[in-house]
């Protein structure tokens, strides 16, 4: 299975906007925000897009196999669920992959990406409490005794609400 | 407001996306032991309150063609970070909008803005205008371009 997704999500790397259909298009449009609260929402989306909830959920599946759609569900405030922050790492190059094969052993990590820059390994940790996200820290700092920035969360003026086709 | 153990298996429940079923609510309810209805219920009552920022579809900019990815850093003065703040998070391609602390003498930057577009130079055109628009240009700041995606995906809130 995750052999198929990875040759599927190579195959596919280069899809653009314009390869999405037009239902597709009209759906990620309008389904970012706010999600039908009703016990057969995938039948409320198909009233509104003309077409029926059978095929609503293959679109939905065709996304997700072509890696377009993340998924359909929550994005949470930062620090009201649990806590979060943002840690850099700079890192040799030759040991990148490696070190952050270390940091994705975490369940706590969900983004994780190279940047380009001295600090060159980016990710965010999420836990349900602070002192889970202190270890994580200074289990990576002991670990590796690579120069680390460790930048909670202080304001958030804009948090990202979907994101427009047409950007 | 004050989350429930059930709250928090709730979150735990749905971080990872509904299920593509014609009852997803009612399959989440099962697991928990719940009520369709509740469950339901639970979700709008995180969302007004503002626990759930929105509940929809999640997409992946990159294979949407959007492939650069900018992490934008700005150095701004605390007395102004709050105004630049407001004024960066008002532009569409401006995802992502926060502060947080320098961490000197290594990092300098207490603004973090992420900016997607379909190239490299588009991206560069567009930070051009949104630093001239907002009259921050004179302050200092990096771009931080995304090379590979080691992972990607919701956060997961799970007690471990």
């Amino acid at each position: 299975m995750n052999m198929l997704n990875s040759t599927i999500q190579k195959e596919t790397r280069e899809v653009s906007v314009s390869k999405l259909t037009e239902l597709e298009r009209r759906f990620l449009n309008a389904y970012q925000h706010e999600f039908p609260m009703s016990p057969t929402p995938y039948a409320d989306i198909a009233d509104e897009l003309g077409m029926t909830e059978a095929n609503v959920l293959e679109m939905l599946d065709s996304l997700s196999r072509r890696n377009i759609l993340s998924r359909i569900g929550p994005v949470f405030t930062p620090n009201r669920a649990g806590c979060s922050t943002l840690v850099a790492m700079a890192v040799p190059a030759e040991q990148l992959e490696a070190v952050a094969t270390l940091v994705n052993s975490y369940d706590e990590v969900n983004h994780n990406y190279e940047r380009l820059n001295d600090f060159n390994l980016w990710f965010v940790l999420t836990a349900s409490d602070h002192e889970r996200i202190e270890t994580i820290v200074s289990e990576l700092r002991n670990k590796t005794g690579f120069q680390l920035l460790n930048l909670p969360l202080e304001q958030a003026y804009h948090i990202d609400l979907g994101f427009p086709l047409w950007c | 407001m004050v989350l429930t153990e059930i709250d928090h298996k709730l979150i735990t429940a749905i971080q990872d996306g509904l299920p593509l079923t014609p009852r997803p609510y009612a399959k989440i309810a099962e697991q928990l032991l719940l009520s369709e209805q509740a469950v339901i219920e639970r979700i709008k009552q995180l969302r007004t309150n503002n626990v759930i920022k929105r509940f929809g579809a999640v997409v992946r900019h990159h294979e949407l063609g959007y492939t650069a990815n900018a992490m934008v850093v700005w150095d701004i003065p605390d007395d102004q970070a709050d105004a630049a703040g407001k004024k960066l998070g008002e532009f569409d391609c401006v995802t992502l909008c926060y502060r947080r602390p320098r961490q000197l003498p290594l990092w300098p930057y207490n603004l973090f803005t992420m900016i997607h577009g379909k190239s490299h130079d588009s991206v560069i055109d567009a930070l051009e205008k949104i630093a001239v628009e907002t009259g921050l240009a004179a302050f200092s700041k990096e771009v931080l371009f995304s090379g590979r995606r080691f992972r990607q995906r919701g956060a997961h809130y799970g007690r471990s």
